[in-house]
Parts: C-alpha cells; structure tokens; sequence
C-alpha cells in the first residue's frame, strides 16, 4: 500500500498548523521589514544632517580646497590661534576642527596635520579630508615645479573596457555583477533552507521517537515511506512559508516606503555597492539600459532548470542526513556531535561561493567543488551564471543524484534501525553495525 | 486451516547479539496466545517480525496460509508496548490517520471510529488534544486505534499498564469480545493473572530460546506435582501427621478454613491413587479440604526460568 500522500499531508498539516509555524511565518517578514526600515530611516537621517568641520589654516596653502558639499560645510577661520579655534569649535557645536600647522615648504605640510574631534571621526570622513589634502597639494607641487594643472586635467583619460565571449556574447562588469547576485541569492537560499527545514525534520522525527508514536506508525508503514513522507511534507511546509514571506515582505516593503517615504533601496548592500562602482563610468545615462541588457544575457532558462535540479537533490540528500541524524538519538541535545560533519561541506560550500567562486567561477577549486556531491548544489549554483557547460552541469548533478541516493539508502537504514532505539546515545561505531542489522 | 499463524525456525541477530534463536510457534485461529518471557527474552523482537517491523535473518512466518508479506498488514493489529500518540493533534484527526494508513477509507474509518467511541464511552474526547488527555485516556484511543480495522490477527503487549482496575476490566472484556467475533490475539505480558484469566495457549521465551509451549491446560498438566491440599479435623494431628509422613512426602499447608483443622500439601507418588489417600483420610476423621494443586502460571514461570 503506497502511504506516502497521507503521511505528506499529515506532515504537511501538523507543520502548517503548529501554532509557532504560524507565528514565524507572519512575524519574521513583519519584524524584518521593520528592522530594515528603522536601519535605512537612521542612515537617511544620518545623511541628510549636514555637517560642519572647521579648517584653521596657517600654511595658508590649502584653505580655498574646502568646497562645501551636500552633507558637509566648511567654516574656513582666519588670523586665530589653535587654542581659541578648539574653543569656539567646541561652542558651536561643530564637528570637528582641522588644523594645518603653519610651515615655509610645501613638503612637510603632511606632518603638521591633525583633527580635533569631540568623538573619534568616521574612516570615511577622514579619506574625505584626506584625499581633498592630497589632490591640493599634488597641484601645488606639480604647480611648483612648473606644471600647468589645466592641461594635465584635460588630458585626464577614461577607459571603460568591453568584454566579449568569443561565441559573441557582450558582457560588462554589471553582467559579472548580476550574475553575482542571482548565483550568491541561488546558494544562500539553499543553504538557508537546508538548515532551517532540515533541522525542523531532524525535530519532526525526533518528537516521533519521544511520544513512542514511531513503533505503531511503521507496522502500517515502510521506515523509508515514512522517511520520505516526513522530508517532503516538511518541505512543502517551508516552500509555503517562503512564499509567504516573499509576498508578505514585499507587500510591506511597498506599504513602508510609500507611507514613510523612506527609499529602503537606499539600504546599501555589498552587492549593490559593487553594482554602483560598476555603473560609475562615463556614459551613466546608459545605465538602465546596460542593466537590461545583463539581465537577458544571462543564461535564464540553464538557471532556472539547474536552480530546481540542484536545489531539489541538495536539498533531498542534506534533509535525509538530518533525519537520520534524528532517528539516531533520543533527544536534541544529543544531536551535535553528529551534526558538525553534516554542516561542515554545507558552510565550507558557502565559503568556497562567497569567495572563490567570486574570484575565479571556472578555477580549479571552483571546478572540483562544483562536482563534489555535498559542495556541489551551492558551488555549482553559484558558477552556473557565468555559463558553466553543459556537460559538466550533468556530470555534476549525475553525481549528486548517486551520492542522494546511496545517502537515502544510508540514511533509511539508520532511520529503520534508529527509531526502534531507546535510552542511548549511539557512536559513530554503532551506527556503522546498524547497517549490517 | 486451524492455525492462524505459524512461525517457522525464525533466528534474528543483531551484530553478535541473537536476539531470537531457532523459535517456531503455531497459533490456533480464534485463541488467545500468551506470549511470556523475562525482559530481554525476545519477545519483543519476535512480535516486530511477525509486524514486518523487522525481517528475520532465516526461518519463514505464515500468516493464514500464506507467507508474510505486505497485504498482510491491514490483517494485523498491533499494541506495541512503547507506545504513544502525537501529542499536539487531535484525537479524531490522529484516529483517522492511523486507520487510513491500515489501509481503511476515510468514511468507513470514520464510521467505525463513532461506533468504537461509543463502545468505549469516550464520545467527547474526539476533538481533545492527545496532551490534554491522561495516560490511561490515551492508552484507550490506542486500544481503538489497533483493533479498529478488524484485524485477523491482534497483537497486545502489555495492553493493562497504566489502566486502572475498572479500565483494565473492561478491556479485558473488550479482547474476549473482539475474540468471539473471530480475531485471533497474541498476548505479551508479566502479569499472570491475566494470562491465567485470559490464554488458551502459551509460550516462554528465554534467553532468545523456546523453552516451553503449548495448550495451557496441557502445559500445567506437564507440571503438577501430584500435590493435594488437605484439611483435617482431628484429635490426635501428631500421630496422623506422623503417619502419612511414613506413606507420602508431607509438607505444612496453609490455607484458609473455619476451624482448627491439620492442614498438610501431600505429594503422592506416580502410582498412588488420590482416592485410597482420601479413603484413609475420611477413615481418620472429618475431611473439609481435599484439593489438587494446579501449578498456576507464575510457578510454571519462575520454576521454568530457574531450570534453564
């Protein structure tokens, strides 16, 4: 008798309905969506105040470099000394003081520099200040030694190199950018839910053996029926509440800005920085446009079957682990020592994506990670924007489906032999003989 | 076909462990089937085989006729000893559950579950959940759960634990009833009364091995002693007692009575008749007391136990 759609259903039901499932669900989109609100209010706010730094120059070299810009003023003082300018600046409540000591040459102006602050200035303000030092003294000495600073301005060039595959294809470092974030999106979210829905398995099962429900449930079924039933009626349990919290999230996300006006794209992620440093070259108003046009170079189709293929097995071959990791020990407590190994490959792959695979996506430890079944479903989903062959995507995913199978099998048999076991904390030793039972 | 089951040479090993060596059983349809045994005997792993929870490494179970397989699993019903249900669902839904996966359709399982909910008095229990309910609550759903598909075959291991008196009684009643309707029970437990009350046939398993079984009455028959248990009224206990010490093994009996008789366990020998003992008895003088001992369960147990 095929039970696998009622133990589905059952499972998917009990998830659904769990009174905390229901409150996650509905609650973490809430309180992220608050959080990212409060953080992207603050730093509008923090950009928006405009900041005052006074500059007491005694060099008289480089007073006139201070342009005052949107976030920052610059209150330039004249004839004073440091004492009374620290004074007057600690009345008025500016930010800071700079001072540039007084000196006959021009090349031991650098040492005679200092910031007088109430708090210790942010890394970004004193580069400001730094690079509008460097770039006016660079033109005086250039100036001295008889230079004329408009030509050399002039003849400033830009580059803005254009790459192409040699099959045609136009890409741009926006492309690499974008590739970046849907392959960096595609194995966050399989780690994400590896660990979020794998470790609700290993619970499931482990409630199982608690309530000594498990002996009268596997006389009606097969250990392995019901293995697979708990896996994939969880997992549509968290593919719901995916979908709930993108929906909800970006129902929220639209409601927020809209009503608060706050921009939450304003909210500056490495990745988009990334993007941003991409798209400052000479022709901006070509922007949209280059965007659009990575968006349909990349390799749609390829990403979205590779997307569900790997997703599917890595998700299917870690999930089988959790639950015979569960159907091993009594409580969770115990669950530790067998789950670092199991979260090893998982962080190492994440690792290896977040930062070689964005280095080099077709070097070698890329390449031999991609393939390596408990690396792989996140390695390879990472490479496979930047168009991976196709024989090497089958090879891979061959790979993963025989290692997800021998897993399923390893794992049914522990789970058949683990969930009669009660009161001890098996080994590894054991865990090996119960293979032979 | 007499025997509902029939277990053939089964052994079962885990590593070097032999959880069951060389066991064979038949069990007549429509009996009750003690299965007894101290802890760790086996039983257990036995009845897992006979479930199809675990597979024998030799030796062949025949259900009915035929070998096991997994039709064969909407004809059993098992009440395992660890048992429980989940605590968070409600009785109802959890009760549908476990009878769609015997294999029962929805609205039958519904229907039958009313009618067992009624048998039982537990109407109002169906949208309860499992963790608002006590033990013994609980254990009477499950008792619902396992016979609820009419199953040919029932199996209860230890099916009066956590009932009280009255609870345990009426599902006493409850297994002699399904078994007048034609269902065949295994029975595992420590409690002799109960096998004493209840079973037709039994086996003991020791130390993974059969070492006894058969029809009840055969099996005490096996074991009595020749022993009588007799209460006298007479003058002179000395003399008497005296003498049948010289005809027959005696030993002081103790036993209920309402005057001041001499109680004695007399043992005859193998061609001893119990009625010239009685005969030489009245002779002496009043006889209120003149009984076979029958060796009950418990002794058979423990004595079977000692010997091996």
């Amino acid at each position: 008798m095929n039970h696998l759609p009622l133990i589905i259903k059952r499972e998917y039901l009990t998830k659904v309905k769990n009174k905390s499932f229901i409150v996650m669900t509905f609650l973490s989109p809430i309180i992220m969506i608050i959080l990212i609100s409060v953080v992207a209010y603050l730093s509008q706010l923090n950009n928006e105040k405009q900041r005052v730094i006074a500059v007491l120059d005694e060099s008289g070299l480089v007073k006139d470099a201070f342009q005052n810009t949107e976030h920052t003023k610059y209150n330039v003082f004249e004839d004073m000394t440091l004492t009374d300018a620290k004074a007057i600046v600690k009345e008025t409540s500016n930010y800071g003081l700079l001072y540039i000591g007084k000196l006959d040459t021009i090349n031991f102006v650098p040492q005679h520099m200092e910031f007088y602050s109430e708090e210790s200035p942010s890394l970004g303000l004193i580069s400001d200040l730094e690079g509008i030092l460097e770039n006016k003294l660079t033109d005086l000495k250039l100036q001295n030694e008889g230079f004329d600073i408009e030509k050399i301005k002039t003849s400033r060039a830009t580059v803005s190199i254009e790459q192409e595959s040699f099959d045609g294809q136009k890409t741009s470092k926006i492309d690499s950018v974008l590739k970046l974030i849907f392959g960096g999106m595609a194995g966050y979210l399989l780690f994400m839910f590896i660990i979020i829905y794998g470790n609700m398995i290993m619970r499931s099962v482990i409630e199982e053996k608690t309530s000594r429900i498990i002996e009268v449930i596997i006389s009606s079924v097969k250990p392995v029926q019901l293995m697979l039933g708990k896996i994939i009626g969880t997992s549509l349990a968290g593919i719901t509440q995916f979908l709930v919290w993108i929906v909800l999230g970006g129902v929220l996300l639209i409601i927020i800005s809209t009503v608060f006006g706050i921009d939450v794209t304003q909210m500056q992620s490495p990745q988009q920085q990334m993007m941003q440093q991409a798209m400052e070259n000479p022709e901006a108003n070509m922007q949209l446009q280059d965007i659009m046009m990575a968006f349909y170079n990349l390799p749609i189709t390829n990403l979205i079957i590779a997307f569900i293929l790997f997703f599917i097995c890595g998700y299917l071959l870690y999930s089988s682990l959790y639950a015979a990791i569960g159907a091993a020990v009594d409580n969770e407590t115990d669950t530790q020592q067998f789950l670092l190994p199991v979260m090893m490959p998982l962080i190492l792959a994440v690792y290896i994506g977040f930062f070689t695979v964005i280095e080099d996506p077709h070097g070698t430890v890329s390449t031999v990670f991609s393939f390596i079944p408990f690396t792989s479903p996140v390695v390879m989903l990472m490479r496979i924007p930047f168009g991976v062959p196709w024989w090497q995507q089958l090879l891979s995913l061959l790979i993963l489906i025989g290692t997800f199978i021998l897993i399923v099998w390893f794992a049914a048999k522990i789970y058949r032999v683990g969930i009669l076991m009660y009161g001890k904390k098996p080994s590894y030793k054991e865990l090996i003989k119960w293979m032979k039972y | 076909m007499s025997n509902l089951l029939e277990v053939n040479g089964v052994s079962k090993n885990y590593g070097d462990f032999t959880a069951l060596n060389n066991v064979s059983l038949t069990v007549p349809k429509g009996s009750i089937y003690g299965l007894l045994g101290p802890n760790g005997a086996g039983k257990t792993t036995l009845i897992r085989i006979i479930n199809q929870i675990t597979m024998p490494d030799s030796g062949s179970v025949f259900l009915d006729g035929t070998a096991l397989n997994s039709i064969h699993i909407k004809d059993i019903g098992y009440l395992p000893e660890e048992r429980g249900l989940y605590k968070t669902m409600k009785v109802g839904e959890q009760a549908l559950y476990l009878a769609q996966l015997k294999g029962l359709s929805k609205a039958e399982a519904k229907i039958r579950l009313k009618y067992w909910f009624e048998r039982l008095e537990i109407g109002d229990w169906w949208n309860k959940k499992i963790q608002e309910l006590s033990k013994g609550m609980a254990q009477k759903i499950q008792f619902v759960v396992t016979v609820l598909h009419n199953p040919k075959l029932l199996i209860f291991d230890e099916p009066f634990s956590g009932f009280d008196p009255i609870n345990a009684n009426l599902i006493k009643d409850q297994i002699l009833q399904l078994r007048n309707d034609g269902a065949t029970v295994i029975f595992s437990t420590h409690r002799m009364e109960s096998v004493e009350e209840l079973c037709d046939d039994i086996m003991l398993i020791h130390k993974s091995n059969k070492i006894l079984d058969g029809k009840l009455l055969d099996v005490k028959r096996q074991f009595k002693t020749n022993t009588f248990e007799v209460g006298i009224k007479v003058s002179e206990k000395l003399s008497l007692e005296q003498e049948l010490s010289q005809k027959f093994q005696i030993a002081p009996a103790n036993f209920k009575t309402l005057g001041d008789e001499l109680k004695l366990n007399i043992k005859l020998a193998e061609n001893d008749k119990a009625n010239d003992l009685l005969s030489f008895l009245t002779s002496k003088g009043e006889v209120s007391h003149f009984v076979e001992l029958i060796p009950s369960v418990n002794d058979i147990f423990i004595q079977t136990i000692k010997n091996n």
